[in-house]
């Protein structure tokens, strides 16, 4: 699929793919953290949102700064901006998420001269009538100081374009979703991966016509089963920067049907209300979709989601892909596990630094894993 | 010999023995609150205490718990029960020691009370936010989440009345927890004895700035107890007023806290609890004094922000823009305020692997100060509670090179 082709080329060099589009779009770029920086409001100003997530690169700079009890990709981010691969950015934002990614905003803020530096200090729990109001308040403030270093200003009508060409996005990757799970095989795993972190990175009005093209050939096309001889399996996680976990599973006997992570379909849940006040609307959303660990939204929230997940997508093992020193994820992980016990569904949890265990390893744990299923 | 130990008499502090008799007491208190009829509530070292005294309610504090875990070196047993029950090894050592206590009873007192309630204020860090939220499910009870927005150049208006929002809601929390109204007299005076007994901390610490200095922070680590748990009674009151006179009386005879004072240091972050002693000794031998530290002064930290008559106004101010909740910059001044303070010769930072709010950030302050302040630094890797994270030769040679340094300079 050609679509497949173009995004896996943003994603082969995501920086030169961004310098690139600030050369022929003269947009601005703005480098972000994490799935709940507001990315509507990003676009809406006219800029470009490009999703930082750490570098492949060893790390020698940052050492300078971070210990190395910090995670990878907040050791990998700082990294690449102290070694100028991020000269191109013209802003970071930085919302607020954990202990260390708000202790790297210190640290960027008092050693990245270049581009400006914006926090975003989000509520940290989400389920009162105040941390709604306080959610819309920083909100707004973001929109004026957005449009104050970009110097312009944004209006309603840029911000109603925006929530327009998101729900497209959106709704575009829940419907492949969707149909990846209802057809097995039509895609692989390492394809919607390729997809959904496509739209983290790539021009997002490129992007929904590139969504929506992909969902005209899916539908088109012949084949995909609604069952499978493989294992059905789902993924559960955080920051997720290696797509070869899928292939590994697949390799292993397994077929990867669905996840909550939050470079998948975390990233894209819940659409936005384009006919309320924009900013309220991008807020609802934030408050409304599925939560992520380092937030606050009640006590059960993640476990039910994950077993309503697993439920509908029929899954037989979860695989917990968590990232080292990510204490959020590392905290959840006891009671989503007892979760799926509860449910008599059995997982495993991976933990991973900048790379993936040796291959090898992983590929024993996983047919070990599967075959047990 | 015998005068030797006289000497050491002379320095030993004699509010220790009335500060374990409060200690205890209070423990017992809360252990025995079933039978009492009054009501536990957990909370956080930088939450607001003072509205759970005005209501009757006994606070108990995970993190102390943690602290005592530590001392008492029941760490490592406990965090690998922690392990076994799924929770990383990098995790926070306080939480996984604690975490790993609840359903067996252990650690050094067997176990803390069962809450009735959880209050976890995020101003510290959002491992608590998690940690509570583990417990909140193992017992089956009510949580109160207070979201003090991180204040990385400023506190904006919209976050102080998000706070302030919350204030409100925390004390419908406890009205409905309690059954029974909220005492607005009472939390007037429970404030007045709270800022009061902030101040008299502060006083107690400040009387390190005296030649030589009467308290070390190894010593404040241990008196620090009462101001965390119990602020906002006369009790509190009582004892550092005691405290304070024995520490003048101290700097008038010039009993010092270490037998020959040289150098002046400063510590940051929190204690290696389970090597408190070992550390004190070691610097003690090399004729150095930690004559202040960033932790146990955090607990005063509010006293800039507070106006007490008009305590609940003012406790969203207090207790969001406390030292762990403020940007880099602003921590690398305060150390720099209290170099200055304190006339202190080098600084001690603890990279504390249980605490990623504390110690990211730690090597642009160490640079930041050196640069502005030309003293000179160590870095001690090491952790609050896990001692599996103790090398001692290593921390050894770099205490021993550090002082090496600092002795060149003073020659």
């Amino acid at each position: 699929m050609k679509q497949l082709v173009e995004c896996s080329e943003a994603l082969a060099d995501p920086y030169g793919y961004a310098e690139r589009l600030k050369a022929e779009s003269r947009r601005k770029i703005v480098g972000t953290f994490c799935s709940y920086a507001p990315e509507e409001i990003i676009v809406a100003a006219g800029a470009h949102p490009l999703r930082l997530f750490g570098t492949g690169e060893k790390i020698r700079l940052a050492e300078a700064h971070l210990q190395s009890y910090c995670c990878s990709l907040v050791r990998g981010a700082l990294e690449d901006a102290l070694s100028d691969r991020l000269a191109f950015l013209d802003g970071v934002v930085f919302p607020h998420t954990c202990d260390s990614i708000q202790r790297l905003s210190d640290i960027w803020r008092l050693n990245i001269a270049h581009g400006f530096h914006l926090d975003l200090v989000l509520p940290v729990k989400l389920n009162t009538p105040s941390a709604r109001r306080y959610l819309v308040d920083v909100l707004t403030r973001f929109r004026e100081e957005l449009g104050a270093k970009l110097g312009i200003t944004i209006t309603d009508a840029d911000l109603r374009a925006a929530i327009g060409l998101y729900n497209r996005i959106r709704g575009a990757l829940t419907r492949i979703y969707k149909l990846s799970g209802d057809r097995l095989g039509i895609l692989k795993g390492s394809d919607l991966y390729t997809l959904t972190r496509a739209s983290m990175i790539m021009d997002r009005r490129r992007l929904a016509p590139l969504l929506e093209g992909v969902i005209s050939e899916l539908e088109r096309a012949p084949g995909g089963e609604a069952e499978t001889e493989r294992k059905r399996i789902f993924l559960s996680g955080g920051v997720c920067n290696h797509p070869d976990i899928y292939t590994v599973i697949e390799d292993a006997g397994g077929l990867v049907v669905g996840d909550d992570l939050c470079t998948g379909s975390r990233s894209f849940d819940g659409l936005i209300d384009a006919k309320a006040e924009p900013v309220a609307a991008i807020a609802e959303r934030l408050l409304e979709r599925v939560v992520c660990p380092a937030k606050h939204a009640g006590l059960t929230g993640r476990a039910d989601h994950l077993v309503r997940l697993t439920r509908e997508k029929r899954a037989q093992g979860v695989v917990f892909f968590l990232l080292k020193f990510c204490d959020p994820h590392a905290f959840d992980y006891p009671y989503l596990k007892e979760a799926l016990d509860r449910e008599g569904i059995p997982s495993i949890a991976v933990e991973v630094e900048d790379r993936l265990p040796a291959d090898g390893q992983l590929r024993t744990r996983f047919e070990a894993f599967i075959e047990m299923i | 010999m015998a005068e030797k130990d006289e000497a050491k008499e002379k320095r030993k502090i004699k509010a220790v023995a009335r500060m374990k008799e409060i200690m205890t007491a209070y423990y017992i208190d809360a252990k025995t609150a079933e039978q009492t009829g009054k009501k536990v509530a957990w909370i956080t070292s930088g939450g607001p205490v003072e509205p759970l005294i005005a209501m009757d309610v006994i606070p108990v504090y995970p993190e102390n718990h943690g602290a005592m875990i530590g001392a008492s070196k029941m760490g490592i047993d406990l965090c690998e029960k922690a392990e076994a029950m799924g929770y990383s090894s990098d995790l926070c050592s306080y939480a996984r020691a604690d975490i790993a206590c609840a359903p067996i009873n252990g650690g050094p007192i067997g176990g803390l009370p069962r809450p009735d309630m959880l209050i976890c204020c995020n101003n510290i860090c959002g491992t608590v936010l998690k940690w509570y939220e583990v417990q909140a499910r193992f017992f089956k009870v009510p949580l109160f989440v207070l979201d003090t927005p991180f204040c990385h150049t400023g506190f904006p208006s919209e976050a102080i009345r998000y706070v302030k929002n919350q204030i409100n809601e925390y004390i419908a929390f406890l009205e409905n927890v309690c059954k029974t109204r909220f005492d607005h007299d009472r939390i007037k005076e429970v404030g007045r004895l709270s800022v009061e007994g902030q101040r008299l901390w502060q006083a107690v610490l400040d009387t390190t700035m005296n030649r030589p200095a009467p308290l070390s922070a190894f010593d404040a680590f241990f008196h620090l107890a009462l101001i965390v748990t119990l602020r906002g009674t006369q009790q509190t009151v009582d004892y550092y007023k005691m405290l304070l006179a024995e520490m003048q009386e101290r700097v008038a005879q010039g009993i010092g806290a270490i037998p020959n004072e040289t150098y002046r240091l400063l510590w940051d972050n929190l204690p290696v609890w389970f090597r408190t002693k070992w550390l004190s000794e070691k610097f003690a031998s090399h004729d150095a004094c930690l004559v202040a530290d960033t932790y146990t002064s955090a607990w005063c930290y509010a006293l800039r922000y507070i106006d007490e008559n008009d305590f609940l106004g003012t406790m969203a101010e207090c207790h969001t823009r406390i030292y762990l909740n403020i940007g880099v910059d602003e921590m690398a001044r305060q150390v720099m305020e209290m170099v200055d303070k304190y006339a202190v010769d080098g600084i001690v930072m603890h990279s504390n692997r249980s605490c990623k709010p504390y110690s990211l950030g730690q090597y642009d302050i160490q640079r930041i100060v050196q640069e502005k302040k030309g003293i000179p630094t160590v870095m001690i890797e090491a952790d609050m509670v896990d001692a599996r994270s103790f090398s001692e030769s290593q921390i050894e040679t770099r205490i021993d090179a550090f002082i090496e340094v600092l002795k060149e300079r003073k020659s």
